[in-house]
């Protein structure tokens, strides 16, 4: 992209226009995301700068929001808290024989609307990720191989849950689901998000594969090792960075994830992004973009684990750049 | 050594049965133990993906089959009214009703207010025909003591069973497996006499809805590539590290939650919002007349690009970064100015990335709902919220099955199309 020095004044124009075009929709792309961050310390409760935050008053900003997001919800938000209680609580919650004293942080993690956002959230995604890579790494396998019979029409199947429409996936599995007693349960909200998560998984394990030397598979057999264990201890651990990025991709599939929530959850099955939807509807504060900051802070480091995963996939399979 | 020390003992002739086919060592025809060998190897690769397709058609296909099979089949009446169903079904639609007809009706009126059906079958039947709930549910109450003859007792207790039109309707609601569905979906009627019309010119929702979803799916497409491709070329022909600084704009969208990017859009876009903020001050409008840009189809079209311009830029990038810088070269020495060397040379070997880019877009944001639904306001509302409104609100599942049965087949073509361009074998994340 470098100018020759031969340019004519047109070109040196032109070039200009261009790196200023792109630079503008860079802004387009990055601005909404980072606009959110200082919205979120707002001390009023609006989605707009204020003239002290403009003029950097410190009084025009607070964390405020961040702490509704810890009490909003709760019985009573009043109650004394400190590091102290806050350890006591853990260790006793974490302790076997104890259950956890009543106070601010037992109310706060059995009642908070955000709390049990992120819990719920959690539990779907963990288990919807574990069925999704489990099943999809078996079946990226299998396609993977010469002798595959069928191939293209089971892999179209495969992928299909990504194209799809979710409005058409999540009426579906309503219908289907609601007449064999698995909506607005837990394990209906699980089977949806792991059949949307597993075209991720058959797509990065399946390219992970594309680089794969079958010959120390036959290595690892000829001198002695079975089936199960040339497959722990030679294929798995080389297309391991393939799984863990599909299994990556399958969780923050579930963790953003609202229309099937939308459909096959109930009330108490509510994930963060179901809650941020009827924060949205209903009731607009700021603490919404303080959960957005958080989990913008959160996709930032997927975003650099799988930068590191994709590199040491490279350099495990002998890729060099 | 001399040449005569390589001789090698004479190849013992290969076991061959009465036939002439090779044996293996076992005495089977080789033939046969390389295809059972081969049938092992294929049912062990099968086996494989076996867990995963049970599972994917269980938890996916079949629920959507079920779901579009009540696009053509809805049995409330049928099941709720069993007497008078097949009555209804066997009538021309044309001929007056008859005593019989009326007879299994009033029966099946009383039987349906005990079993406290009726509710359902007044709103099936006022599907085909507002306006008849009440009299349904109207006559439910009165049919119990109801005497022969029954049509006169039905026409007594409300004169619209005198007409011709509540009868059709019925007859047409009586009809479990029916074409009415997908016509209502395409703003047609299906008459009891098994015919279509279009619906009155006023009525006509759905269609205009389809083509203003395939028009903003267009146009977000076309939005996507207009301001992908810029940044694609940019990226592919600056040094590595610059690109891949560059590309962390782009992927940290990617990775962000979709609520996230719409909440920070409502952000920007609101009257009191960021943008707005700047316009005023920068005295391109006054503070009383701010721009309206969400909450109606330009925040929408603003927020799907935004959402969908990722999926643009990777296909065409990645095209891009194959071609060989060599081409335009060769094709400036032999006298041809930029601009002829980017059309004529480079752009055409990017359209493969066009395709790719243009078709997951234009895929994607045909069956958007989140957005619209949070950002659209009243005309920025598309097919798949009207799906979801006839699920949830209307309940009307059978329409809602066709819509969506519509919708999914734009879509699988569009899938279709997607193998053939660019093969989903090809299709690469992040």
């Amino acid at each position: 992209m470098e100018l020759p020095p031969y340019a004519t004044l047109g070109q040196k124009i032109w070039h200009y226009v261009f790196y200023a075009i792109c630079g503008l929709i860079f802004l387009f792309l990055i601005t909404p995301i980072l606009i959110i961050a200082p919205l979120s310390f707002n001390a009023e409760p609006y989605f707009s700068f204020t003239e002290g935050m403009l003029s950097f008053d410190r009084e025009a900003f607070s964390t405020r929001w961040y702490n509704d997001i810890l009490v909003n919800g709760m019985a009573d938000s009043d109650q004394p808290r400190s590091w102290a209680l806050f350890r006591e609580w853990l260790w006793m919650g974490l302790s076997p024989v104890h259950t956890a004293p009543e106070s601010f942080f037992t109310d706060m993690w059995e009642n908070a609307q955000w709390i049990r956002a992120m819990k719920n959230s959690f539990f779907i995604g963990f288990f919807a990720t574990i069925i999704a890579t489990a099943l999809g790494t078996l079946a990226a396998i299998g396609l993977s191989r010469a002798e595959m019979p069928y191939r293209g029409a089971i892999m179209s199947i495969l992928i299909s849950p990504l194209i799809v429409p979710l409005v058409i996936t999540a009426a579906g599995m309503f219908y289907f689901y609601s007449q064999v007693g698995l909506s607005q349960t837990y394990i209906g909200v699980i089977l949806a998000h792991a059949a949307l998560g597993t075209p991720f998984v058959i797509i990065t394990v399946t390219a992970t594969l594309v680089g794969f030397d079958k010959s120390l598979v036959r290595a690892g057999a000829s001198m002695g090792a079975g089936p199960a264990k040339t497959f722990w201890k030679i294929q798995m651990p080389l297309i391991l960075p393939g799984v863990v990025s599909g299994g990556l991709f399958a969780f923050i599939t579930s963790f953003d994830e609202v229309v099937a929530v939308l459909f096959l959850a109930g009330p108490e099955h509510r994930t963060i992004p179901r809650q941020m939807y009827s924060g949205i509807r209903e009731q607009i504060s700021p603490t919404i973009l303080a959960v957005a900051t958080i989990l913008v802070i959160i996709s930032i480091l997927l975003l650099v684990t799988m930068e590191l995963l994709r590199r040491r996939g490279e350099r495990l399979r002998g890729i060099r750049n | 050594m001399t040449e005569a020390s390589y001789q090698t003992a004479p190849i013992p002739a290969a076991p061959t049965d009465a036939q002439g086919a090779l044996l293996a060592s076992d005495g089977t025809p080789l033939k046969t133990k390389l295809r059972d060998s081969m049938r092992t190897r294929r049912n062990r690769a099968f086996g494989l993906v076996l867990p995963l397709l049970l599972f994917i058609l269980a938890s996916f296909i079949i629920p959507i089959v079920m779901l579009l099979w009540t696009g053509v089949y809805n049995a409330t009446y049928a099941v709720n009214m069993p007497a008078s169903a097949p009555l209804m079904q066997a009538w021309d639609g044309e001929s007056d009703p008859t005593e019989a007809m009326a007879e299994a009706m009033v029966r099946d009126l009383v039987a349906a207010r005990e079993a406290k059906t009726i509710g359902k079958v007044a709103s099936r039947v006022n599907r085909e025909l507002s306006g008849t709930r009440s009299l349904f549910t109207k006559s439910g109450r009165r049919a119990a003591k109801m005497e022969a003859p029954y049509l006169a007792a039905l026409e007594k207790a409300d004169k619209d069973w005198a007409e011709l039109e509540t009868w059709q309707a019925v007859k047409t609601a009586a009809t479990s497996l029916t074409p009415a569905y997908y016509a209502a979906a395409v703003d047609a009627k299906y008459t009891a006499t098994g015919e279509f019309e279009m619906q009155d010119e006023v009525r006509q929702i759905h269609l205009q809805l389809f083509w203003k979803t395939i028009w903003v799916s267009g146009a977000v497409m076309l939005a996507c590539l207009f301001l992908g491709y810029p940044v694609a070329y940019l990226m592919a022909h600056l040094p590595a590290r610059t690109s891949n600084l560059l590309m962390i704009l782009v992927l940290l969208p990617f990775w962000t939650s979709l609520l996230v990017r719409t909440t920070a859009w409502i952000a920007m876009l609101q009257s009191q919002g960021v943008l707005n903020d700047i316009f005023v001050w920068l005295g391109i409008t006054s503070d009383d007349s701010r721009f309206s840009l969400i909450y109606n189809m330009t925040g929408t079209l603003i927020a799907m690009t935004h959402i969908l311009l990722p999926f643009m830029i990777l296909p065409i990038y990645s095209v891009m970064r194959a071609i060989p810088p060599s081409h335009v070269r060769a094709a400036k020495s032999l006298g041809a100015t930029n601009w002829t060397a980017f059309r004529r040379v480079y752009f055409p070997a990017t359209i493969p990335g066009i395709g790719a880019g243009g078709l997951l877009v234009f895929i994607l944001s045909i069956g958007y709902y989140i957005t619209p639904a949070l950002v659209g306001g009243q005309d920025g509302q598309l097919i798949s919220n009207f799906i979801a409104y006839h699920m949830q609100r209307s309940l009307n599942w059978s329409l809602a099955a066709a819509l969506g049965g519509i919708l999914l087949a734009i879509v699988l073509i569009l899938y279709w199309a997607y193998d053939r361009v660019v093969g989903i074998d090809n299709m690469k994340l992040g």
